[in-house]
């Protein structure tokens, strides 16, 4: 479904611990919205020196108003702190939905979602899509500490099961989220894992599930400037199914990916063997210039 | 009645000379979700060159005052890619395309320019100069008149007569006119003033360059003004010869300076990452900048602000007169 750019108007602002929560009247992202995709917003005004657009995963969307949807952020630089002043009735530069959702399987499956700090996120309306098709859910949601762990509560309440971990071990187990991983996969019997998370856990997440050979889909957080592929800064090197790596955007091409494919070992370099790299010759050279 | 936006690019008549700047407008099918390709005045590509190249590893973006910091490294599929699968989508939607390229050696330069003469459908052809000489320790051929030249040469020789070429120009010189009369010399059909210029951002968290090239080309409205001077002096040295100007383009009002520094075109850039349908908004806008002074045909206000008298004025000048004329002074 193609995006559009409207102009949203913030109907709430809201504290969630560490975290800010807006909900914009935006109907037509609403409507065309799939879990998973993501909302740009241009940030600072009309006269803005900021010249990106944030990105933010879409937490949900609610038919109220003829469609709002609602995102989380963390107030932690110039832009998201102007964000975070916003009042209701403001309007904003909206562009979405963006990028690739969550897959959504066929069969009722056991899924995990496993999502930390506000990577969270995206994980409550794919859980709602989840169970529309019969699967189960079990959630495992990590952070630094207790105020950055989001939507401990609405997993409680609608997971099969749900654990916690913080660094700091103010809320639940002490550690990564990646300790408690497979103890969750043996006893959920999980066919399928949902991940949303800063990229060394992803990478972690991929390597654990691939021992016991469960299919992740990855929803990376790779920093964006336009999210609608033109920038070209969101990059990293991801395997096609045709076996050659190629250097792709997250914005387009993701921010879903099926984790097995991506490089995790070369995000943040060219690999030798990825197409068009220095090193990188064409099967026969057409080209003899 | 609303101004006449049409152009001239060589054989080709633009319904507006309202452009996308290489490298900004992907392939066209990102822009084409938001606006119709077919009403901007002509879409330039990403710089194309005659194997796909990866680009420089992430990051590359770094945000800065009213500027974007990038350092892609001309990631592009390749001219056999750009030939089968973009330029038929982006003629098929109806759109005018003016194909940037670039090489590592003169040889690649010419080598795509006559690859593109034996296809139908290529408006122009836009020679983005800032690429690494290979032969010449990476130096880009833009610093250099003689280099930039010789590139301009082998282009315009390889290049079918009725494709006009363009020479993208780089801020980063003492002297752009020097540039511009070498590339003119050697034959291009016209100039496409700026590109990016070279800077710099450091993360005092991790006391490194911000960027993994370290360096990035500069663009956005920080650089508007470095643009407007650009034009300004290479349409002083040469007045007949069309420019694309390009840098720092953000409303209407930025690409109306533009036009009255002498620029016969516009392209919108970095704007475009900001707000994807920035091109069909700044037409709107220029056409109402405009309106506003009385000009019937946007070709008529190019290098307007050169001279004492310019024929359009809405500044201090007829604001006198009228005062005058109404007896308040």
């Amino acid at each position: 479904m193609a995006p559009v750019q409207i102009r949203g108007t913030v109907l709430t602002l809201r504290r969630v611990d560490a975290y800010h929560a807006l909900t914009l009247v935006a109907p037509a992202i609403a409507t065309k919205f799939r879990p998973g995709q993501f909302i740009t917003i241009a940030v600072g005004g009309p006269e803005t020196s900021m010249l990106g657009r944030r990105a933010f995963a879409v937490h949900d969307v609610r038919p109220d108003h003829g469609g709002t949807v609602e995102f989380v952020f963390e107030a932690r630089g110039p832009g998201t702190r102007w964000l975070a002043s916003l009042r209701a009735r403001d309007v904003l530069d909206t562009v979405g939905p963006l990028g690739r959702p969550f897959p959504i399987p066929r069969d009722p499956l056991s899924c995990l979602l496993l999502g930390v700090g506000y990577g969270s996120a995206p994980l409550f309306a794919l859980a709602a899509r989840l169970k529309e098709r019969g699967c189960s859910i079990d959630y495992l949601l990590g952070a630094q500490s207790a105020d950055r762990v989001f939507g401990a509560l609405t997993a409680r309440r609608n997971g099969r099961s749900a654990a916690v971990a913080t660094t700091d071990g103010s809320f639940g187990a002490r550690g990564p989220v990646t300790a408690l991983m497979e103890q969750i996969i043996r006893e959920a019997r999980t066919d399928v894992i949902y991940a949303s998370a800063p990229v060394p856990v992803l990478r972690e997440v991929t390597a654990i599930a691939s021992r016991y050979d469960i299919p992740v889909q990855a929803s990376v957080d790779v920093p964006m400037a336009c999210g609608t592929g033109v920038c070209m800064g969101c990059v990293l090197p991801v395997t096609g199914t045709d076996g050659i790596t190629r250097i792709v955007r997250s914005c387009v091409d993701g921010p879903v990916f099926r984790a097995d494919l991506i490089r995790w070992d070369d995000i943040g370099t060219i690999p030798f063997d990825a197409l068009g790299a220095p090193g990188w010759k064409p099967a026969e050279s057409r080209y003899a210039g | 009645m609303p101004a006449d936006m049409r152009a001239r690019l060589g054989q080709t008549e633009l319904p507006n000379l309202v452009l996308a700047a290489a490298g900004c407008a992907g392939a066209g099918r990102e822009l084409a979700q938001f606006i119709d390709v077919a009403r901007v005045g002509a879409l330039i590509s990403k710089s194309i060159m005659a194997e796909p190249h990866t680009g420089n590893p992430a990051p590359r973006l770094a945000e800065t005052p009213s500027g974007l910091l990038n350092s892609v490294g001309l990631q592009n599929p390749g001219i056999d890619a750009f030939l089968q699968r973009d330029l038929p989508w982006l003629l098929s939607r109806g759109a005018r395309v003016v194909v940037s390229i670039a090489g590592q050696t003169i040889r690649e330069y010419a080598g795509l320019a006559a690859r593109l003469s034996d296809t139908a459908g290529v408006t122009a052809i836009e020679v983005n100069l800032s690429c690494p000489n290979a032969e010449d320790a990476g130096q880009p051929f833009a610093l250099d008149p003689q280099r930039a030249g010789s590139v301009i040469a082998a282009v315009r020789g390889s290049a079918r007569y009725d494709i006009p070429v363009f020479a993208k120009l780089s801020p980063d010189v003492t002297d752009i006119v020097a540039v511009a009369s070498a590339c003119v010399a050697s034959g291009a059909d016209g100039l496409s003033l700026i590109n990016t210029m070279l800077g710099m951002v450091i993360d005092p968290v991790t006391v490194r360059p911000m960027l993994a090239g370290r360096y990035g080309g500069l663009s956005g409205p920080a650089i508007r003004p470095v643009a407007v001077r650009c034009v300004w002096q290479v349409r002083a040295a040469f007045p007949a010869v069309p420019i694309i100007g390009t840098g720092g383009v953000r409303t209407g009002r930025d690409a109306l300076e533009l036009l009255l520094a002498g620029a016969s075109m516009i392209a919108v850039g970095t704007e475009i990452m900001h707000d994807p349908s920035a091109c069909s908004r700044v037409l709107k806008e220029l056409e109402e900048e405009l309106a506003a002074l009385g000009a019937d045909r946007a070709a008529d206000v190019t290098g307007q602000a050169h001279g004492t008298h310019g024929r359009f004025s809405r500044g201090p000048a007829s604001q006198a007169r009228r005062h005058s004329v109404d007896g308040t002074m």
